[in-house]
């Protein structure tokens, strides 16, 4: 075992930090997906094709209207959460008095509609997106290089997470969500139009998606599948975290990442599956997830 | 004569398939306090619930100060100047004793200030930290009322307030209750314990079936013991 501490330890702590970079990703949405869930009980299926869509308007905006990077990431989020708004308000809206498998079938099918749309737009090769000119180079950490621009993606959705955690747990706003995740119906009686609170709750955790999607698009390019290849792992995030805990997607979403680097480097053939057992492991012995509440 | 705050007529509600209310008809006036008294499964709750537009169908009128609210979203009925104390309390678990109070949006002017709510309900102010639902039943009922005194609405509904309450509790409630009145608030007062009921109010409806079977002077209760022991079952 001391062979290890022989080694460099260099390889091993670059797997982690792109671990970490994918782990940004899986927790920025997890954590729109856990909002969503605990307050309209749906489980956003869309939530991926939303991502993607997010990348993909910030292409449309570089390539159609000359509209970078920089404004792109207030832009593109707003255009997604407006359609995000209008899905919620047409369609979703209508099954919350169902069961969730209404949703999640809804939302599946939303999201096959718009990567079908997108695959058949682009084709299922990546669009490239560039780097924006000031992230570009690599930035020299202690004991690696790492480009500088995967460092701003960490470093961003780190506060993107905690900043949104603040919210939903320091301010009025977020203690006014997390009673209506409880009883929705009472919160309304007491004069707070709901409807309008969880229109609006769904159009920010679209945002969210489409913010990390723009945020992906130098780092894995535009792709139809963009979406589809990172939500079934987002889902397993989702679940070891423990469904509707906001904490615990952030953490669970940067721990997967990081362990799923580490797999990387030990013992590559497993990396694609250990969040996978993970999740088996905690859905036998945690079923409520590590950080949700037994019911 | 005090105009007449709240006029209910013919209010019937469902859940579901099942029809619980079946013509309801009575009236608050300002500054009152009325309970609606009856056994188990009368109708109470479904009543209080149905005018806060907390049951979705009903059917027939509930006026608010002249407005009809029946056809109203609860969130504009309270924006009217109506507010519930449930009977299952519904303090928010994932909310600290301060959060649960300043959650009712302020809907009118002339709701009491926190340190007046602080004054009448001291432990909440010593628990101010603390998760909602760790407080002890009495404090959670406490929180419960205290939220809504915030809001400025000038109807309240309280649910069975007492039930399962320590008797020093239920005093304190009764004294709360009183000072309210006090304060120019109208209060409408599901109770099952009428000896309770009589030390705060100035009139009963008796509920059976899911209609008004009687109505009872608190003065006159006394001479109305065997009348009500029968309504009540006990
Ligand atoms: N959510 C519900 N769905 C279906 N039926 C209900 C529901 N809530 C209450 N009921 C029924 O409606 C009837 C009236 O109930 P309600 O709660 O209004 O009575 P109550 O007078 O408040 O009784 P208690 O003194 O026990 O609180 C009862 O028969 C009850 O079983
Ligand atoms: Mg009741």
């Amino acid at each position: 075992m001391l062979m290890v501490f022989g080694y460099n330890l260099g390889p091993i702590l670059g797997q982690g930090v792109l671990g970490v970079v994918n782990g940004a990703f899986y927790a920025l949405l997890s954590l729109g997906l856990a909002v969503i869930f605990g307050l309209l009980n749906i489980i956003n299926f869309a939530h991926g094709a939303l991502y993607m869509l997010g990348a993909v308007v910030a292409w449309f905006l570089l390539n159609y209207l000359g509209i970078g990077y920089w404004p792109s990431l207030f832009i593109a989020p707003v255009i997604v959460g407006a359609f995000g708004v209008l899905l919620e308000r047409t369609m979703i809206s209508k099954l919350y008095k169902l069961d969730h498998l209404y949703g999640l079938l809804l939302t599946f099918g939303i999201a096959l509609i718009v990567e079908g749309l997108a695959r058949n737009q682009f084709g299922s090769s990546g669009l490239p997106y560039s780097v924006p000119e000031s992230l570009r180079g690599a930035t020299r950490l202690g004991f690696m290089i790492m480009p500088t621009y995967r460092l701003w993606v960490v470093v961003a959705s780190f506060v993107i997470c905690i900043t949104t955690w603040l919210v939903l747990e320091k301010t009025p706003i977020g203690a006014t969500l997390r009673a209506a995740t409880e009883n929705a119906a009472l919160v309304q009686s007491f004069g707070v139009n709901v409807p309008r609170l969880v229109m609006l709750t769904y159009g920010a955790g679209v945002a969210l998606a489409a913010l990390a999607g723009v945020m992906a698009a130098p780092v894995y390019s535009v792709n139809p599948n963009m979406g589809s290849d990172v939500i079934i792992v987002v889902f397993a995030v989702v679940v070891i975290g423990g469904m509707g805990s906001i904490l615990g997607s952030i953490l669970t979403g940067f721990g997967l990442g990081l362990l799923e680097g580490f797999t990387k480097f030990l013992y590559p053939e497993a990396s694609g599956v250990v969040v996978f057992v993970l999740m088996i492991v905690v859905l036998l012995t945690r079923p409520a997830g590590l950080f949700g509440k037994a019911s | 004569m005090a105009d007449t705050m709240l006029e209910v007529r013919g209010l019937n509600a469902w859940y579901g398939e099942s029809h619980i209310l079946h013509g309801v008809d009575f009236d608050v006036k300002e500054g009152e306090v009325v309970t609606l008294l009856g056994r188990n499964g009368a109708g109470k709750t479904t009543t209080m619930k149905s005018i806060m537009g907390l049951v979705g169908q009903r059917a027939g009128s509930v006026k608010f100060k002249g407005t009809e609210t029946v056809d109203l979203r609860s969130d504009r009925i309270a924006h009217l100047g109506i507010a519930i104390c449930p009977e299952e309390r519904g303090i928010f678990a994932s909310l600290n004793v301060t959060e649960n109070l300043m959650l009712p949006p302020i809907v009118a002017p002339g709701g009491l200030s926190v340190a007046e709510i602080h004054d009448l309900f001291p432990n909440l102010k010593e628990r101010a930290g603390s998760q909602g639902t760790k407080l002890s039943g009495g404090e959670q009922q406490m929180l419960a009322i205290g939220r809504i005194l915030r809001t400025g609405a000038k109807l309240l509904l309280l649910d069975e307030p007492t039930e399962g309450l320590a008797p020093v509790i239920v005093q304190q409630i009764g004294r709360t209750i009183r000072a309210i009145k006090e304060r120019g608030f109208t209060v409408l007062l599901v109770e099952q314990n009428f000896h309770f009921a009589a030390t705060v109010a100035d009139r009963h409806y008796v509920m059976d079936h899911g209609v008004v079977v009687d109505q009872i002077k608190n003065s006159e209760l006394a001479s109305n013991m065997e009348k009500l022991h029968d309504y009540l079952g006990v």
